[in-house]
């Protein structure tokens, strides 16, 4: 017989192991107590769920300015996306019908062609052809790409009305049903 | 931290890849481990097989309960491969009841049957700690030690790393000891101590604990209850009276 069986067989020695494993633990735990405040809490601006959405000013096809943190209250859909891309002209249409179902609600979508590596002109092409109805923002310097960690497009982020990301899809193309249903879970937190 | 892996137009989700390599280690080991404990293998590839696709199926009606308004409006989404419209917590529990049913119908054993899946889920562990290094979930505090590593917007505990080489020194121990237990059930009882023990150390450098009661982290109150009664049933698997009665 091992030490080990013969000290799980004796009954006072492994109430005893098993008492020093609780005491042991119950320290450990009170030496890594921390405030809720100090988990993630989404107060650090970072492309993942539970984080802040990075703030970000961008001007749009329609040669307006938007800014993310304007559309805080809202439920927004950043939808990071270029006309040459086959899965982003998939989740298109169901992206538009989603837009038209849920806009009355408070469901907004920021649509950000990636211009660095499109051109403004397919953009546009692309949104007529479409008949895209939400903003279109032009990332020219590939700035959102590097603060969203950009890696596969179309990569689409739900933000809910708090700013914090509770969603995040990376690849493509999504479903109707797919984004409706994430949009719900965050129209649910509307105040 | 590599979620996607760029290959021509597909976008291969390495989280996945790294879960599924690990269910097809699993299989396989709990494949090989069966006849030691008098199993068929195929009845326990059964009770996987089965407790992964009721698993994965329930996992979307769940989901598509929850918000069935959307799915009414249009039905044929409820096929979407989406793994992003599933209700993972549901669909795990509603696998595991339909495995340990179906296990129960064909008269497994419970213990034997638990001891033969122990290798393959040590081994799943090491997957799921890869799949978190992927994926950059169960990520850590942050922290200024040299070893730190960028993540999220921050430096970081790379809790990821810990956590496989938690799983592969779990692995190991009981790699090597799964032929020398007293008892029927010791060996699998041994790796959920061994786990609940990692994840009461690990949980320590998180960035993303769950807090309850003020300041203290859910995870490791859970893992000390779970040590407590896990090692409390090591203790009946071999104390006197239980092996007299099985003899």
């Amino acid at each position: 017989m091992s030490k080990f069986e013969s000290l799980v067989r004796d009954p006072i020695r492994w109430s005893a192991t098993v008492l020093g494993v609780v005491v042991l633990g119950a320290i450990w735990i009170a030496v890594s107590q921390v405030p809720a405040s100090a988990t993630t809490g989404g107060a650090i601006p970072s492309p993942r769920e539970g984080f802040l959405a990075p703030d970000f000013t961008l001007e749009t096809l329609q040669g307006e300015t938007v800014t993310l943190s304007d559309l805080r209250g809202k439920a927004v859909v950043v939808n990071l996306w270029a006309s040459w891309c086959p899965p982003c002209r998939a989740e298109m249409p169901a992206l538009q019908a989603a837009y038209e179902a849920d806009r009355d609600r408070g469901l907004e979508i920021l649509a950000v062609d990636m211009t660095y590596q499109d051109t403004e002109q397919d953009a546009l092409r692309f949104i007529q052809e479409f008949g895209l109805t939400f903003p279109i923002a032009l990332d020219r310097d590939g700035t959102v790409a590097r603060q969203y960690l950009l890696r596969a497009l179309p990569s689409t982020f739900f933000v809910g009305p708090d700013g914090v990301i509770t969603k995040v899809v990376i690849g493509g193309p999504m479903s109707e049903a797919t984004i409706r249903t994430n949009v719900r879970d965050m129209l649910d937190r509307l105040p | 931290m590599l979620p996607i892996l760029q290959v021509g137009p597909l976008a291969i989700q390495m989280p996945g890849l790294f879960l599924l390599a690990g269910v097809w280690v699993a299989v396989t080991l709990t494949d090989r481990e069966a006849p030691r404990h008098s199993l068929k293998a195929s009845v326990l590839s059964n009770v996987i097989l089965i407790g992964l696709v009721v698993g994965i199926l329930s996992a979307r009606l769940w989901y598509v309960m929850r918000f069935l308004e959307v799915y009414l409006e249009s039905p044929v989404s409820v096929l979407s491969l989406n793994p992003s419209t599933l209700a993972p917590l549901e669909g795990a529990l509603t696998g595991l009841f339909a495995a340990v049913y179906y296990g129960y119908r064909k008269g497994l054993p419970l213990w034997p049957t638990l001891d033969a899946m122990t290798p393959g889920l040590a081994a799943l562990g090491i997957a799921v700690g890869l799949s978190h290094i992927a994926s950059g979930d169960a990520f850590g505090a942050e922290t200024g030690l040299p070893w730190s590593i960028e993540l999220w917007g921050a430096q970081r505990h790379p809790t990821q790393i810990y956590e496989v080489l938690a799983a592969g020194i779990i692995f190991w121990l009981i790699w090597k000891n799964r032929r020398q237990v007293p008892a029927s059930g010791f060996l699998f009882l041994a790796w959920v101590a061994l786990s609940a023990l990692s994840r009461l150390a690990i949980e320590a450098f998180r960035g993303d604990s769950v807090i309850a009661f003020g300041s203290l982290r859910t995870a490791q109150l859970a893992s000390v209850m779970v040590l407590v009664m896990v090692l409390a049933g090591m203790h009946f698997l071999v104390r006197p009276q239980a092996q007299d009665s099985r003899s």
